[in-house]
């Protein structure tokens, strides 16, 4: 655990210059270049907004602005898009670098901190779009958005969490990596992004609890709809998960490690 | 000093009935594969610093396997491998670079992931760009470079700093020839500086131009460890030997190793050189014209016959050599106890040396459809000036020299 820790001190600037690598190639031969890592997610906003907002626009509690719901939606879907992304290219990462696994020896562990640190920076980005929307639509901003910096890190652990172990496995059980996308799929619709959650009929509101996802999501809706601190009390079970799950994953990319790279 | 041990190594890929049941051994249940395929078993050998090493085999011999563990991208599953100082392969060059970015930005890329510092590769990048020598491209996109290009770049970054065991595979053919001498320039700098080389490739002559060791692996374990040339001879005859049949190895009275193959169908019986005078000879003169009388007998019916031969040098360079399917003389359907005596004459065009010579006798033009014998220094004999200008080289050129004098 110290040696992986310190082998990824060591190789700090590669992880860096990878990260802005990343940043760059996506800006070569492309007119709007990154743009379009932005335009992407914000035209799924628009979309929504456009179809949903008459139906539910008007469910939305406690705020009256017009835009209302678009701001939900992009406060929903930037903890979703880093959730999401992460999880995703965890999942084919180790496929996808196999041949630089085998021929060469260095830190496997840097490259989940490149996905973790090229997907913070893109939703950071993403952030900086959605703020200049926001000024656009007069939606006022207070201090609380600066929960948004802890929440994105629970947000990424989380995420890395989960897509290393499923990025260990799809190595193995390449099922894996086709099963996940769907089943990102359905937790999508499953999570309170593009609807409240006070539209789902009380009975069944419990079962939102299990949805580690919701509780992350909620707190992006808090601090950014309604400017308000996160509930630190929903938070706690997700963040002990969290822990969890990045102790699962180290441990079992540790174990795998070595046979990884024989049947890649 | 040894740079380099390798102990009882052994590396076995291992399956399992389902999947679920190696992810539950990662958790420490006690769970046995249901396969365990060894590609590697027993391989140990040690190199000092400053030696190169000819690693040899035929596909799936393990030799891959072994430079993968050597790297350390793989972990032995059994023995260990001990490394003094810093390891550099060139393995695949050019793997992962990112087209979209240039020749500079890649470099600075492979050389992090080489684990160098950026004040290092800041250092380094100079060197690097005036050795690849390509001028304004290494500020372009490298999806504008040629193959050859890209070689450049990539050899030139995985060679910037001199490592203390350097893995060569089957890349010593990279780009034109101008880079090639290049490339083989700094690799034998490196190791007049004390850098080993561990070299696997099927090239015989790049082996033994640079190794003074080889290693012979088939199966997975090493069968074979010693001189280049040595190995190499025996390495002909096993990949020759696919079918049935022994490998003998005699040691001359030279102290070269006689390697005879084959499955025996047919064998030479006899092989003499005859000088110009007639007599069997063991020292020619340079440009003697000389014959190599060959007599062969045939043991079981076969199709077709043919005998090859070659000529080579003390170092074991194939000097000349042809077969008679080349010259179309195959002999058709020989019957047992058939005998032919070929007659082979030509001049001794070779410069001063000792020379040996190899047959083969074989159905077609390579010895890799049917193998009856192969006999690797089957007779040695020297050349020796005796009428001839004094000259240097392995080839007797004669020229003729005209001198004008130009100023009055």
């Amino acid at each position: 655990m110290r040696a992986m820790l310190y082998a990824l001190w060591q190789y700090r600037h590669f992880v860096l210059s990878s990260i802005r690598n990343q940043l760059f190639s996506r800006f070569a031969r492309s007119k709007l270049g990154g743009l379009w890592m932005l335009i992407n997610p914000l035209a799924q906003v628009a979309i929504y907004a456009l179809i949903l907002s008459n139906v539910l626009g008007a469910k939305l509690p406690g705020v009256s602005s017009r835009y209302a719901y678009a701001i939900y939606l992009m406060a929903g879907l930037l903890a979703w898009n880093l959730l999401s992304e992460i999880i995703s290219r965890c999942l084919t990462l180790f496929i996808e670098h196999g041949n630089l696994m085998q021929k060469m020896n260095f830190p496997r562990i840097t490259l989940p901190a490149i996905v973790v640190g090229s997907s913070l920076l893109d939703n950071a980005l993403l952030l900086l779009a959605m703020l200049g929307i926001f000024v656009l639509l007069g939606h006022p901003f207070n201090l609380a958005l600066f929960w948004l910096l802890p929440l994105a890190v629970l947000v990424a652990a989380f995420a890395v969490g989960l897509g290393l172990t499923l990025g260990v496995m799809n190595v193995f059980l390449r099922d894996i990596g086709q099963v996940v996308p769907i089943v990102l799929q359905v937790w999508f619709w499953f999570t309170p992004i593009v609807y409240p959650s006070t539209i789902i009929p009380e009975p069944y509101r419990p079962w939102l609890g299990l949805n580690p996802a919701y509780p992350l999501v909620e707190a992006y809706h808090r601090v950014v709809v309604y400017g308000a601190a996160p509930e630190l009390k929903g938070l706690l079970p997700i963040a002990a998960l969290t822990v969890a799950l990045l102790l699962t994953a180290l441990f079992v990319f540790r174990r795998a490690a070595e046979e990884m790279v024989d049947v890649l | 000093m040894t740079v380099l041990r390798v102990q009882n190594l052994g590396k076995a890929f291992r399956t399992y009935r389902t999947e679920w049941h190696r992810f539950a051994r990662w958790f420490g249940l006690p769970v046995k594969p249901a396969e365990e395929t060894w590609v590697l078993r027993h391989v140990s050998f040690e190199v000092r610093a400053g030696e190169a090493i000819g690693i040899v085999g035929q596909n799936g011999a393990g030799k891959s396997t072994l430079l993968k563990i050597i790297t350390g991208t793989f972990q032995p599953t059994e023995g260990q491998v001990q490394v003094n100082g810093r390891i550099a392969a060139i393995l695949e060059l050019g793997m992962g670079f990112n087209p979209e970015l240039t020749g500079r930005q890649n470099v600075r890329h492979a050389a992090g992931l080489m684990g160098f510092s950026p004040e290092q590769i800041d250092d380094a990048l100079p060197d690097i760009e005036a050795f690849a020598e390509i001028g304004h491209y290494f500020d372009e996109p490298v999806r504008t470079y040629s193959s050859g290009m890209q070689m450049r770049v990539a050899f030139a970054v995985a060679t910037a700093w001199r490592p203390d065991i350097l893995i060569v595979d089957e890349a010593l053919s990279v780009g034109d020839a101008y880079f090639q001498h290049k490339s083989f320039g700094r690799i034998r700098q490196f190791r007049e500086h004390g850098t080993t080389l561990l070299i696997v490739s099927h090239d015989r002559n790049a082996i033994q131009a640079i190794c003074n060791r080889s290693i012979l692996l088939d199966q997975g374990t090493v069968i074979k460890e010693g001189d280049p040339e040595e190995v190499f001879d025996f390495y002909n005859a096993l990949i020759a030997e696919k079918q049935s049949s022994t490998i003998e190895v005699k040691r001359l009275a030279n102290g070269k190793a006689q390697t005879i193959s084959g499955t025996g169908e047919a064998r030479v019986e006899e092989i003499a050189l005859y000088n110009s005078k007639g007599e069997k000879a063991e020292y020619v003169g340079v440009g003697e014209p000389v014959e190599l009388h060959v007599r062969v007998k045939v043991y079981r019916p076969i199709e077709t016959l043919v005998l090859g031969y070659g000529i080579k040098d003390r170092l074991g360079q194939v000097m000349y050599g042809t077969n008679t399917w080349h010259t179309k003389q195959v002999i058709h359907k020989p019957q047992p106890d058939d005998e032919y005596l070929f007659i082979i004459a030509f001049p001794v065009n070779l410069g001063v040396g000792s020379y040996s010579v190899q047959t083969a006798l074989v159905d077609r033009d390579t010895h890799l459809t049917a193998n009856y014998e192969w006999r690797d220094m089957a007779l040695i004999f020297n050349v020796i000036n005796i009428d001839k200008a004094n000259f240097v080289g392995c080839l007797w050129n004669e020229p003729r020299i005209d001198i004008e004098r130009l100023t009055p």
